[in-house]
């Protein structure tokens, strides 16, 4: 059982959350020109870290707020957690 | 090779079967290979077999980091069917069924190939409608498929929950009657002798750090057990693609996550069909040993662990229970993971890259296992002859830019999220 400090609500059993992928992944710039291959990168591509990696999870059955968590995916050890506004350091 | 059979088995037997030859070597990696397959399991496996077998190319290894038949053939749900609804995945997995059908023969290995059917189960009209329309499409591919109502899939699993006041009724099913299970470790092993034989060089423990890539063109990797220079190279790493692609800074349309899978204490015969729960994602079967083999969703975040947590296991066996309730009264006797390369569609991926000499095999979410045969063999013939098989022109690396997605579950680009 992962245990995720919500930034909001404080520690909570993973069962409250659910997940929301890769949080380095920043959608192209709207009004501007995308290539394709920008495009593909935002919408498929993933790097897929093996350890720390930083992802998006919302606190679904808590705040309902997303939230940044820093987790190593080889561990599961969960590092950091930030609100959805602020930036990873 | 020796050969084996009743004959060979008695003759041993009197020399207390100590006399039995090694089933492959343990070869030192020579300097160069025509080919490199990275990956010693089921798909790298099965590819250095139809290499050598169906090209005639036979200067080939495989490099493994563990040991062979170690990762996710030897820790599957060993599923094998081919109930899909595409072109692309039918004529594919249709064109595996065959090979499966054969493959004791062709190996000289007992993989226990046990066609016993697989029944997805249906609990609304709309889902009837949904199989209707798949079974159909399946019969125009030439695959078997049979709808089944109520009563009719009564008959063949009465310990499935009937009764009138639950939450997701059974209205019938789909069953593709040849579909069924194998032996997953004797598939990795057979195709592994018979490599072996044909003078492949199986290398174990050997770890790839990097690779030796000039002007767009592959000349060989760099391993912890020197430099191997080869003209080609397949990779068939699954759960780790995303870690050797790094190295070749390529970013892939695949993320790795965990799928757990759990077997019961051994009990009676009871189940003689692979059941899917049609509300959820659970599956079941019973082994050979009387276990009841199940899983079903994936943990739902990226991880390399190959170890679940609880909760996803709870959610799974829920869905069993409701499904089949003599299930809560089974003791748990092994719980595993794995970790799988989830695609963005679902569909896999099998094709030359943007490197010269370098082909990729990857992306096989829920599916590896049952793929085996059909992978390793399409694989193969990319590699040999430098150019996709018509059976894996649709498992193209570049269909997620193009927009040609084989979306089978309609699912869209998270497949993971349930």
């Amino acid at each position: 059982m992962l245990h995720i400090k919500c930034p909001h609500c404080g520690l909570r059993s993973q069962n409250e959350f659910s997940y929301g992928g890769d949080a380095t992944v920043k959608r192209p710039e709207l009004g501007k020109e995308i290539s394709d291959k920008d495009w593909d990168n935002f919408v498929y591509n993933r790097k897929s870290l093996r350890g720390k990696h930083w992802e998006l999870w919302q606190h679904l059955s808590g705040c309902r707020q997303w939230i940044k968590v820093q987790r190593d995916t080889a561990t599961h050890e969960i590092f950091k957690t930030l609100k959805a506004n602020e930036e990873i350091s | 090779m020796q050969k084996y059979s009743v004959f060979s088995l008695v003759k041993n037997a009197l020399s207390n079967h100590e006399n039995w030859d090694l089933a492959w070597k343990d070869p030192t990696p020579k300097n160069e290979y025509d080919v490199v397959i990275i990956g010693g399991g089921g798909h790298g496996l099965a590819t250095a077999y139809y290499l050598a077998k169906e090209h005639n190319i036979t200067n080939v290894a495989i490099i493994e980091k563990g040991w062979i038949g170690g990762g996710n053939v030897g820790r599957n749900t060993t599923i094998i069917r081919s109930n899909y609804m595409h072109d692309d995945n039918a004529l594919f997995s249709e064109f595996g069924m065959d090979l499966w059908r054969r493959m004791s023969q062709d190996l000289n290995y007992n993989v226990m190939f046990s066609p016993r059917g697989i029944i997805n189960l249906a609990h609304s009209d709309a889902q009837m409608n949904t199989y209707a329309r798949r079974g159909n499409s399946m019969r125009l591919n030439g695959i078997d498929a049979v709808l089944l109502n109520r009563e009719e899939v009564r008959e063949i699993i009465p310990m499935a929950d009937f009764s009138e006041n639950v939450r997701f009724p059974i209205f019938g099913g789909l069953m593709q009657p040849s579909a069924g299970t194998a032996r997953h470790d004797a598939v990795a092993w057979g195709y592994a002798r018979q490599a072996d034989d044909m003078g492949v060089d199986i290398i174990q423990n050997c770890e790839v750090i990097g690779f030796d890539v000039s002007a767009g063109k592959i000349n060989g990797v760099r391993t912890s057990r020197g430099d191997i220079k080869a003209k080609k190279i397949g990779l068939c790493v699954a759960g780790s693609t995303n870690i050797l692609a790094e190295k070749l800074n390529m970013t892939l349309p695949i993320e790795t996550h965990l799928l757990q899978a759990c077997v019961s204490e051994p009990v009676k015969p009871v189940l003689d069909k692979v059941v899917t729960f049609g509300a959820g994602h659970f599956y079941i079967s019973q082994s050979d040993k009387g276990e009841m083999v199940m899983g079903g969703d994936l943990d739902g975040y990226n991880s390399y662990a190959q170890r679940g947590n609880l909760p996803t296991l709870q959610h799974v066996l829920t869905e069993g229970i409701a499904m089949m309730p003599f299930l809560s009264k089974l003791k748990m006797l092994r719980t595993w993971g794995g970790i799988m390369d989830m695609s963005m569609d679902g569909s896999p991926i099998i094709d030359k890259t943007h490197i010269e000499g370098l082909y990729l095999n990857c992306g096989w979410c829920y599916g590896g296992f049952k793929a085996t045969p059909a992978s390793g063999w399409t694989f193969a013939h990319t590699i040999a002859q430098d150019r996709v098989h018509e059976l894996n022109a649709g498992y193209s690396l570049n269909r997620f830019n193009t927009g040609h997605l084989l979306d089978e579950k309609g699912l869209g680009t998270k497949t993971w999220i349930s």
